[in-house]
C-alpha cells in the first residue's frame, strides 16, 4: 500500500449517509504535472478536493499530500499547498491588497518582502491598477485573479485549483488559463485543476482524471485517451446547402458509417483515407453548396462524453 | 504479535505528535484582525451607542430622583445609583441586564457561518493555521471588545455620577462598581459563546440570530414565568395560613428561575451593587427580627455571589467547549 507521487490516494472514500461522494478512489498525481479533474456536476471533484486539504475527513482510504497525512499534519500540507476553492471569498471590505497582507501574515511572511511578494503577484495577475480598490467593487474576474495571487503568495509546491475559471467569459477563462499554465511550465509546480469544462482545460493539461458519480473511470494522457476511443475513425462536421438531402448524399460515400444532421449540421462519422476529400467531391458533383467543413479529431469533449454514456448505459 | 506492536507504535505517535504540536503563531494574527474588524463595524458602534445612551439616561435620572439630604451620608452613594429607578425609568442595571446579551448575540451570531457563507473560511483554513487559532481568536477578540466597551460604560457613567453628586466613592464603592462590570462581561461573554454556537450550528446568520433571541426571551421571561408555576403547582401558596407551604413555594420557584442565567445574573449584580442585600433567600419573619440592618462587607457580598459567578462562568466555558469541538470536526465547504 505505498505511496508514490507528490499527491496519491489509496482506496479514499468519502460517504455522506447513504450518498457515497468519492468511492474508492486510487489516484497519482506526479511531481510537475498538470493533472486535469474532470466530470460533471456532482461528480465528486470537490470532496475529493476537501479531502486533500483536511477540510474534511475521508470515509475511509488512505492519502498523502507532499508526504504528509493531512488530516494528522495538517499544517505541513497547508504550509505548501496553495488551495482555491469554488467561489473563492475575500473580505469584501478590505482592499486586494488588504486581503493578501492577511493571508501573508498568516503563512508569517514578514513586512518589507511581504509588501514585494505581494506587488509581484498582483501584476503577475494584472490588478496592480485594482490592488487598493476594496474587493466588493471587483468583478467576478478580478476576484479570480486575485484568488491566484492569494495562492501563490506562501510560493507553495502544489496547487490546487478547484473550478477557476467558473462564471468567466472565454477571454477571462483564456487569460487565466494562461497564468497557470506558465506556472506549470515555467516554475515546475505540480498543479490540480478541477473543472467541468473540458474544452477549456484539456489543453495545459499534462493528465486527466475524468469522474463520474464519485468513480474514476478514466485516467491518462489525453492522446492516449483519445486513441484508446478512436480506432482511427474520424468525425466530421459539414454543412452545406440544400441540407435536406445532405445526410443522404454523405452516406452514399464509401468509409462513412454514420451521419446525422443536427441542425443545419450534420455529424458524420466513418473511416479510410481522404475521407473529407472524398466527401467533398461527391458534394460537388451534386451541385451541393459547402458552406463549412470540419474535421474533428477525438477531444476532450468526446472523450468525456463517451466515458459518460458508457456508465450511463451501465 | 506484530499487530499489536504497530498499533501501539501508531499511538504512541498519535500521543507524540499532540505533545510536540507547536503553536503556529497565527493565534495572534486573526485574533487582531477580529478586533480590528469588531471595532470598526457599525454593528458593534449602533450598539455601543445605545448602550451608552440608555445607560447615561437612566442614571441621569437616578441621580435627579435621589433626595439631595441623602447623598452622602449614608454611604455608598455611587453604587446605588446604578440600582435606584427613577420614577418612570428603571435602573441602569435593568438596561444592562436587558442590552448586554443583545451585544453578545449581535457579535457572535454570524462569526463563524458569515465566513463560510462568504466563502472565506475556506481559504482561511487553507493557510498554516489551526482551527483552534480560529475559533479563539475570534471568541478572544470579542471578549476584548465586551470588555473595553464595559469599561468604557462604567467609567463613563461613573464619571458623571461623582462629577455630578460630587461624592467621592470609597475604595470599597470603586471596588464593588469594578466587580459588577467583570460580572457584567461574564454574562454577556456567556451570550457571546451562545450565539457562535447557533453560529455554528446553523449556516443562515438569520436563522442563528432568531436562535440566540428566542433563548434570551425564553431564559429572561419565560424561565421566571415557569419557575413561578411550578413552584404554585408544587406548592400552592393560596393559603396565607400556610406558612411553610408558602416558603417552599418561594424557595423552588427562586431554585428553578436560577437556571436561567440572566437570573443568576441579576441576583448577582443586586448583590454586588446593594450592599444592603444581605441574602438571597426568603427571609422569615422570625429570622428578620432583630437582625441588625447594615452593610454588608464585600466579602461576604461576594461569598453570597461567588455560586453565581462560578456558575456563569461554567455555562459559559461549557458552550464554548461544544462550540470548539464542533468546530473541529466540521466540513468546510466554502
Ligand atoms: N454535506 C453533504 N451532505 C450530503 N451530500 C453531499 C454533501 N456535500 C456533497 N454531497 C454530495 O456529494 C456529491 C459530490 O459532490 P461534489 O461537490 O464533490 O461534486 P463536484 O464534482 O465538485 O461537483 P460540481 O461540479 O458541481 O462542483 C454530490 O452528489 C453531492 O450531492
Ligand atoms: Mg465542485
Amino acid at each position: 500500500m505505498g505511496h508514490d507521487g507528490i499527491i496519491s490516494m489509496v482506496d479514499l472514500t468519502k460517504k455522506y449517509g447513504d450518498i457515497t461522494a468519492v468511492d474508492q478512489l486510487n489516484l497519482t498525481v506526479n511531481s510537475g504535472e498538470i493533472f486535469g479533474f474532470l466530470g460533471p456536476n456532482g461528480a465528486g471533484k470537490t470532496t475529493t478536493i476537501l479531502m486533500l486539504m483536511g477540510l474534511t475527513e475521508p470515509t475511509s482510504g488512505s492519502l498523502q499530500v507532499g508526504g504528509f497525512d493531512p488530516m494528522r499534519d495538517a499544517l505541513d500540507v497547508k504550509r505548501i499547498v496553495g488551495y482555491m476553492p469554488d467561489n473563492i471569498g475575500f473580505y469584501d471590505d478590505m482592499t486586494g491588497r488588504e486581503n493578501l497582507r492577511y493571508t501573508a501574515r498568516l503563512n508569517h511572511i514578514a513586512g518589507q518582502e511581504a509588501e514585494v511578494k505581494i506587488q509581484n503577484l498582483l501584476e503577475k495577475v494584472g490588478l496592480a491598477e485594482a490592488a487598493d480598490r476594496r474587493v466588493k467593487e471587483y468583478s467576478r474576474g478580478m476576484r479570480q485573479r486575485l484568488g491566484i495571487a492569494d495562492v501563490l503568495l506562501k510560493d507553495p509546491k502544489i496547487i490546487i485549483l478547484d473550478e477557476p475559471t467558473l462564471g468567466l467569459d472565454p477571454e477571462g477563462a483564456e487569460e487565466l488559463l494562461d497564468i497557470i499554465r506558465d506556472l506549470g511550465q515555467k516554475e515546475g509546480k505540480t498543479i490540480l485543476i478541477s473543472s467541468h469544462l473540458l474544452y477549456q482545460i484539456q489543453s495545459i493539461c499534462d493528465r486527466v482524471g475524468i469522474f463520474v458519480k464519485g468513480k474514476l473511470i478514466a485516467e491518462g494522457k489525453i492522446k492516449d485517451l483519445a486513441a484508446q476511443l478512436s480506432d482511427g475513425g474520424q468525425v466530421i462536421e459539414i454543412r452545406a446547402e440544400p441540407v435536406e438531402q445532405l445526410a443522404d448524399a454523405v452516406m452514399s460515400v464509401a468509409g462513412v458509417n454514420f451521419a446525422e444532421r443536427h441542425g443545419d449540421t450534420v455529424i458524420v462519422k466513418g473511416d479510410g483515407e481522404n475521407l473529407a476529400p472524398r466527401i467533398v467531391t461527391e458534394l460537388t458533383a451534386r451541385h451541393m453548396a459547402v458552406y463549412h467543413l470540419n474535421v474533428r479529431g477525438y477531444n476532450l469533449d468526446d472523450i468525456y462524453r463517451q466515458y459518460f454514456q458508457g456508465e450511463e448505459v451501465k | 504479535m506484530t499487530v499489536t506492536t504497530s498499533t501501539t507504535s501508531i499511538e504512541g505517535e498519535d500521543i507524540e505528535k499532540k505533545v510536540k504540536r507547536k503553536s503556529s503563531g497565527n493565534l495572534e494574527t486573526i485574533f487582531r484582525k477580529e478586533l480590528a474588524d469588531q471595532l470598526s463595524s457599525s454593528r458593534f458602534f449602533i450598539l455601543f451607542f445605545l448602550i451608552m445612551v440608555t445607560g447615561a439616561v437612566s442614571f441621569y435620572a437616578a441621580m435627579q430622583s435621589l433626595p439631595a439630604d441623602e447623598m452622602g451620608d449614608s454611604g455608598f452613594t455611587l453604587v446605588r445609583l446604578f440600582t435606584t429607578s427613577a420614577n418612570s425609568l428603571p435602573p441602569f442595571t435593568w438596561f444592562l441586564s436587558l442590552l448586554g446579551p443583545l451585544v453578545g448575540l449581535a457579535m457572535g451570531f454570524d462569526a463563524i457561518n458569515g465566513e463560510q457563507n462568504r466563502g472565506t473560511m475556506s481559504r482561511l483554513l487553507s493557510q498554516p493555521v489551526y482551527r483552534d487559532d480560529v475559533i479563539n481568536g475570534k471568541f478572544l477578540a470579542r471578549l476584548v471588545v465586551l470588555a473595553i466597551m464595559t469599561a468604557a460604560l462604567g467609567g463613563f457613567v461613573g464619571g458623571m455620577g461623582i462629577l455630578m453628586t460630587g461624592v467621592a466613592p470609597s475604595g470599597e464603592e470603586i471596588l464593588r462598581l469594578l466587580l459588577y462590570l467583570a460580572l457584567s462581561v461574564v454574562y454577556m461573554a456567556f451570550w457571546l459563546a451562545l450565539s457562535m454556537l447557533f453560529s455554528l450550528l446553523f449556516r443562515q446568520a438569520a436563522t442563528s440570530a432568531l436562535g440566540g433571541i428566542a433563548l434570551w426571551l425564553f431564559f429572561s421571561i419565560f424561565v421566571p414565568l415557569l419557575a413561578g408555576m411550578v413552584a404554585d403547582a408544587v406548592f400552592p401558596a393560596n393559603d396565607s395560613s400556610q406558612t411553610a407551604s408558602e416558603f417552599y413555594n418561594v424557595v423552588l420557584r427562586q431554585n428553578i428561575s436560577r437556571l436561567s442565567p440572566s437570573t443568576l445574573y441579576s441576583e448577582a449584580s443586586l448583590t454586588l451593587l446593594s450592599p444592603e442585600v444581605r441574602t438571597l433567600g426568603p427571609v422569615l419573619v422570625e429570622q428578620a427580627y432583630g437582625a441588625i440592618s447594615g452593610f454588608l462587607p464585600l466579602g461576604q457580598s461576594l461569598l453570597l455571589v461567588w455560586p453565581h459567578l462560578t456558575g456563569l462562568v461554567a455555562a459559559t466555558l461549557i458552550i464554548f467547549a461544544a462550540a470548539y469541538t464542533l468546530f473541529l470536526r466540521q466540513e468546510i465547504r466554502a
